[in-house]
């Protein structure tokens, strides 16, 4: 038998895909189903003066129409509740959040009224027949201005707009290091917004059974058991042993499909209240103005350095735009995914970071692929960049000087943080010889000679993945502990059935985990399917993101395999007359012998019958062979990369030509080679989106501009080279597979490697920053103003 | 993303199609347009007629000194057909930036044509290659000029009464080339031209002597520049004659603002677009 870890096994789940024999939730049809659709606020900030659904109601196909105020009063003692924030920090303030808006609209896209329709086409014809009679108010849209004086405010609870205020670090010692540093550089910058576009749009569906008292919910999670949580404590108050979450085949998520949504309480209350299944598909319109944002701070920096390159200290104020409501883990991202990350792959001594989370008139923000810790990267490499300009010194020698040391693991920053391990020199090695990064400054050299504007970045980042040690999140503020749980079904025939409370929804866990489970039993992977995305058949989970599935889903598989080897050793033994001390199991070859006795042995699936044939167990061992665990990582665990992009710029135009990208990760040990270059491609990807083209733009009156694929600017295949990739592999030394999130590493290195190389392809024009996204257009102004750019 | 009620015909000729059209109805070609419009309820026709299953549409033919693409040729086609790269280069460039791959397989030249999107790339390649469009309705047929096929955004200058049957190029003859070139809004060539121009160059004896300019993505339409092309007329076509031409880009277009450019970027862009499709061409003779 081969053994799978380490091997590019090919996706178990893509011949479905291929064939579109996917079932996702805009596939379920019920008997007797019904249609949902959502009247939505064209403004941002108004009062509602009225809603008069009449002319819907009357209107031939509808079945019924509900307001925010009929959610709230409820029908037949069901009523919905508001949506919690799942993340406290200190003093936190957090208004309600009703799943439709009462009184007042906060953002574009505030849902308003529900049509539920004998199809979905009368339910759309039903929206327009909807009068709703809005006063408009002023609206705010900006992280920092929603805290000045007089700013409209979102929610009169909130004075300042402010949510919540988290600092971090010693500033008495970061303002005194910063004093005796030869230099000090600063900046103030905006890490833009970005909206998430999964393949495939956000959808409910709910079925009550009234004979059970009972709800099944499907939905577009990427983590069910916390949906049916927080349905059942607080949005729709059925008991949760009475609620099922199904999330089926998800078509990716990239965080904007954790989070709890106002659909998901709407649906299943409409179920309940006409008598019938209904179904809610999200348009892509829809998608852009409900889907959980990202990103969107404004910041201010400041990094001091030493004539040497010593850096010595960092301060940084940043304003988090939280939109018009807290999303289940918008407060999460912008300290403890954010501040805590600021001290990179750098020894930075002393380190002071500080968030403002604000309310504004714009779409809930909450995690985006990488979460707080792009932002985080953007804003370290960004500082290192400035100040090996300032000292006329190699970014990356600078870089060099600051790595944390091979032998420095565990390493304790100034930010809360113990890195599990790490070798970052290694790293920089791998990346200039894969990058040929010597022979690229010297192209850029030549280049420059011409008058060429040619760039070279450098990024090395650190990501803390795998979220978290239940003590530590629940500490900083979670409402549940994130360890994950795991069980393992061995049949009679010795074929395997794995529940697993991670949640694939592009991530391909139902190859990479039957490698692990088939490794650890040394049985064909053919033999394990894997189970995730239904409550009603996995015991209590906690979901994928963060880049945790593999670390702590696959390591709660491992603990459940060692039980059941554990007993397939003891019936061994017992069959076999040898004492459990003297047994071997081969994992290479799926079977159980006596130590020095190859020929007494028993098979994996000779085992699994034995322990249902249950007639010749040990005294007193219970019959079956099932075991399950929920496993709670020590720590985190300690990606890193380091990335290299060229660019060259058209001096005319101000387009970026990316013209090679080379990068090195270290995600710990590989399960599969493969699925891990595709996740470190994807977020490459997705990073370079917001470096060059992606931007959530609002006007001051809050309407989103960037509304649609139209508008905004998704990334494409043909704005990119071939991207070579390497890695190396330090193992994490926490958790039994040595593994390390994979996931978001590209995307949270890419932003800021394509950044650095359009900036330093423009430094010779006197450009010290540009924010992003570094659109032709804005590139071409900087040109035009350093005296260049003129016509063909 | 429901478009309202509609009926749908499919007829199994033109005549038949005729028959159908009128005020409140609309053509489906390849409906990578149409159908988005439609679910996004800002067109809501009655009636549909979908001419996809006439035949003798989908194809690219030479005759009488014509090069015809007929209302059912893909994107793809038109950008790959070897009597269109070697008498409209210009117009093969174009169709091969429009879309993405699954667009350029569906969609069709005449229905970008009739669609007239203010940054469509191959409407630019048509004025400058000199397109006639085919106009066919139940009371006859008519031929316009690209140059004023355009009428405004969005708007042609087809009757809802007719079908864009096909488009005459006339075959390059000897001295003729022509090119295109765009930034996209996603970069390079991806996605609708900020700005987009193509060009159409007739050199004899080292001079230039003939030349159509037109732009797209810039103004309300796509339009053919004529202070350009007759500035380039009878220089010798030497960059700094490109470049004097260039100049006159924005002599008669009014600079639309976008999400994708300022007017002051755009009207830049118009001219180093303009100065490069030109080149192109000269370099192609």
């Amino acid at each position: 038998m081969t053994r799978y870890l380490g091997t590019s096994v090919k996706r178990v789940e893509d011949p479905r895909f291929l064939r579109g024999l996917g079932k996702y939730v805009a596939n379920l049809t019920l008997p007797n189903m019904a249609y949902a659709a959502v009247k939505r606020s064209p403004l941002a900030h108004a009062k509602i003066r009225g809603i008069d659904t009449t002319r819907a109601k009357a209107l031939d196909g509808v079945i019924a129409v509900f307001t925010g105020e009929d959610l709230l009063e409820g029908t037949g003692g069901f009523k919905c509740g508001s949506l919690p924030c799942g993340f406290q920090v200190p003093n936190l303030n957090m208004p309600p959040h009703n799943p439709l808006a009462v009184d007042k609209v906060r953002h574009v896209g505030d849902g308003i009224a529900v049509v539920v329709a004998e199809s979905p086409y009368i339910a759309e014809d039903a929206l327009d027949l909807i009068e709703v009679d809005l006063d408009p108010l002023p609206a705010v849209v900006d992280a920092r201005g929603a805290m000045a004086d007089g700013a409209p405010l979102v929610h009169d609870s909130a004075e300042q707009n402010l949510a919540f205020h988290w600092p971090l670090g010693d500033e008495e010692a970061v303002n005194e290091a910063l004093s005796k540093s030869d230099h000090v550089v600063e900046l103030e910058f905006i890490n833009q917004r970005l909206i998430a576009n999964a393949m495939e749009p956000r959808a409910a569906a709910a079925e009550w059974d009234p004979a059970t008292e009972s709800l099944t919910v499907w939905t577009t999670s990427q983590n069910p058991h916390t949906i049916r949580l927080l349905l059942g404590a607080f949005t729709l108050g059925i008991p949760e042993h009475k609620i099922r979450v199904i999330s089926p085949d998800v078509g990716g998520g990239f965080g904007s499909k954790i989070f709890h949504y106002p659909e998901e309480v709407i649906v299943p209350f409409a179920a309940r209240a006409v008598g019938r299944p209904v179904k809610w598909v999200a348009t892509r319109s829809e998608s852009y103005v409900t889907d959980a944002q990202g990103r969107d701070h404004v910041t201010k920096a400041k990094l001091g350095v030493n004539n040497d390159g010593t850096m010595t200290a960092l301060h940084v104020t940043t304003w988090a735009n939280m939109g018009a409501y807290l999303s289940t883990f918008g407060p999460l991202i912008p300290t403890a995914l954010y501040i805590t990350l600021f001290s990179g792959v750098y020894k930075t001594p002393v380190i002071f970071g500080e968030a403002y989370g604000t309310f504004t008139h714009t779409v809930p923000v909450d995690a985006y692929r990488g979460a707080g810790r792009p932002e985080a990267s953007y804003l370290v490499e960004t500082m290192v960049d400035l100040a090996a300009r300032k000292l006329g010194m190699d970014p990356v020698e600078l870089r060099r000087k600051n790595l944390i040391p091979t032998d420095a693991f565990p390493y304790q920053t100034p930010v809360a943080l113990m890195y599990d391990s790490g070798n970052y020199q290694a790293l920089f090695e791998k990346i200039e010889e894969l990058s040929g990064y010597e022979s690229l400054r010297k192209e850029q050299e030549a280049a420059r000679a011409e008058g060429r504007l040619v760039g070279v970045g450098f990024a090395s980042c650190i990501e803390a993945s795998g979220p978290a040690p239940s003590a530590v999140a629940v500490g900083l503020g979670a409402a549940i502990g994130l360890f994950e749980s795991g069980a393992i079904r061995v049949h009679p025939t010795g074929k395997v059935t794995v529940l697993t409370g991670s949640h694939s929804h592009g991530q391909g866990h139902e190859t990479t985990f039957a490698q692990i489970v088939a490794d650890q039993f040394g049985i064909d992977i053919a033999d394990v399917d894997i189970v995730h995305g239904d409550t009603g058949r996995v015991q209590y989970g906690i979901g994928t993101y963060g880049s945790r599935s593999a670390a702590i889903g696959g390591s709660a598989l491992v603990k459940s395999a060692e039980k059941i080897r554990e007993k397939l050793k003891q019936i061994a033994a017992h069959q076999l007359e040898a004492s459990v001390e003297d047994m071997v199991y081969d994992q290479d070859e799926g079977t159980i012998s006596v130590a020095g006795s190859p020929d007494m042995v028993k098979t994996f699936a000779e085992l699994a019958f034995a322990s249902v044939l249950a007639n010749n167990l040990p005294e007193g061992m219970e019959p079956g062979l099932e075991e399950s665990s929920f496993y709670d990582p020590a720590n985190f665990t300690f990606p890193a990369s380091a990335h290299v992009a060229k660019v060259e710029i058209d001096p005319k135009t101000g387009e970026v030509d990316l013209q090679s990208y080379a990068a090195v990760d270290d995600v710990g040990n590989v399960i599969n080679p493969m699925i891990v270059e595709g996740q470190i491609l994807g977020g490459i990807v997705q990073g370079v989106g917001q470096a060059l083209w992606e931007n959530g733009i609002y006007d001051e009156d809050g309407q989103l501009l960037s509304g649609s694929m139209l508008s905004y600017a998704m990334p494409r295949a043909d704005g990119f080279p071939s991207i070579a990739l390497d890695r190396i592999e330090t193992p994490s030394p926490h958790n039994p597979l040595g593994v390390k999130g994979a996931g978001e590493m590209g995307t949270i290195a890419a932003t800021a490697a394509v950044s650095s190389a359009v900036l330093d392809a423009l430094a010779p024009l006197g450009v010290r920053h540009l924010n992003m996204p570094l659109t032709a257009e804005k590139i071409h102004q900087a040109i035009a103003a350093a005296g260049n750019g003129g016509g063909e | 993303m429901y478009p309202r009620e509609f009926d749908y015909v499919a007829p199994a000729s033109l005549e038949e199609a005729f028959v159908a059209l009128g005020d409140d109805a609309k053509v489906l070609a390849g409906g990578m347009s149409l159908i988005p419009l439609m679910k996004l309820r800002l067109l809501s026709p009655g009636l549909i007629v979908d001419i996809g299953r006439i035949p003798g549409l989908d194809s690219i033919e030479e005759a009488d000194g014509h090069i015809t693409i007929g209302a059912l040729v893909r994107h793809a086609d038109t950008a790959s057909n070897p009597l269109v790269t070697a008498n409209a280069a210009a117009l093969a460039v174009a169709a091969s930036m429009t879309g993405d791959v699954q667009v350029r397989n569906r969609g069709t030249t005449c229905g970008s044509a009739a669609h007239a999107d203010i940054a469509a790339d191959q409407p630019a390649a048509l004025i400058a290659c000199g397109a006639t469009m085919v106009a066919r309705s139940a009371s006859g047929s008519r031929e316009i000029a690209a140059a004023g096929f355009f009428v405004d955004t969005l708007t042609s200058a087809l009757t809802p009464a007719e079908v864009l049957t096909a488009i005459k190029l006339p075959k390059a003859g000897p001295g003729e080339a022509s090119a295109y070139d765009k930034l996209g809004r996603r970069g390079g060539h991806s996605d609708y031209a900020v700005a987009g121009a193509a060009a159409w160059v007739k050199k004899s004896n080292g001079m230039v002597e003939a030349a159509r300019v037109a732009l797209t993505g810039v103004g309300t339409k796509p339009m053919l520049l004529e202070g350009v092309g007759s500035a380039l007329v009878g220089a010798d076509g030497s960059d700094a004659a490109v470049a004097a031409a260039s100049a006159h880009a924005l002599d008669a277009v009014t600079v639309l603002e976008d999400l994708y450019g300022s007017e002051e970027y755009k009207g830049h862009l118009a001219k180093v677009f303009v100065a490069r499709a030109m080149k192109k061409a000269l370099a192609a003779v």
